[in-house]
């Protein structure tokens, strides 16, 4: 299976760029709207992770690369970038049981990611970040 | 996304049309920030929203924090997909929700 790519500047403008590519391959499929919220939630995090923290306070470039997977269907999403090491399934989960007064907003976007993809692997590799997500795809 | 307020004495009205990510999360708390002083019933209707992130529910708990201290704040019609999003993220325990 083929990986198609994508690679911009990792900056949060480029957000929407991202999206849409990712679901185009998503509409392919007919994918359910709860799916597709889902993956848009996690590439968004994942992104806008790399745009704050990968090349910070400089720039870089990002790529996205999707497979498709059939029987059972599934989507993989790859991210690369080539900043900091940084291992964003190595913090800690939230609570998410405190009250609004103590609740800290940080990690509530991995946390997400976390719950919502079936499949989530890290590794620093040839100067590297590289994630990958999957997620099984209950299509329509 | 589209932001639309109603003001009504001292409670405000917002409803919620598109996205609610990264870029447009500044807006409605530019908006929030804006409109809720001397507020004690804030409603935001999110029967159009279709998507939020991590950014926009920073914003939607920072606003309930604002509340809490001067009257209610109360989030209605929300659609499936969102919803599913409040209740991984507890949201839906410490929000409003109608």
């Amino acid at each position: 299976m083929e990986m198609d790519k994508l690679t911009v500047e990792a900056k949060t403008e480029n957000l929407e760029e991202v999206l849409g590519f990712v679901d185009r391959h998503l509409e392919e499929k007919d994918c359910s709207p709860k799916v597709s919220v889902q993956i848009d939630v996690a590439v968004e995090e994942l992104f806008v992770n790399i745009a704050h923290y990968a090349y910070s306070p400089g720039t870089g470039s990002a790529t996205i690369g999707v497979e498709m997977f059939e029987d059972p269907a599934a989507i993989a999403i790859t991210f690369t970038d080539q900043g900091k090491p940084f291992d964003p399934l190595a913090k800690e989960d939230p609570d998410i049981t405190l009250s609004a007064e103590e609740r800290q907003i940080g990690g509530l976007g991995i946390y997400m990611v976390k719950k919502s993809m079936d499949d989530i692997a890290y590794e620093y590799k040839d100067g590297q970040n590289i994630l990958r997500i999957k997620k099984n795809l209950d299509t329509l | 996304m589209t932001i639309n307020t109603t003001v009504t004495g001292t409670e405000l009205n917002i409803a919620l049309e598109g996205r609610l990510d990264t870029n447009t999360a500044p807006e409605l708390e530019a908006e929030l920030k804006k409109s809720v002083a001397g507020i004690t019933s804030l409603v935001i209707d999110i029967e159009k929203l279709e998507y939020i992130s991590s950014a926009g529910l920073r914003v939607l708990l920072s606003a309930h924090k604002i509340m809490s201290k001067q009257g209610t704040m109360v989030i209605k019609n929300v659609r499936d997909e969102v919803r599913e999003i409040f209740e991984v993220t507890g949201f839906d325990e410490i929000l409003n929700i109608e």
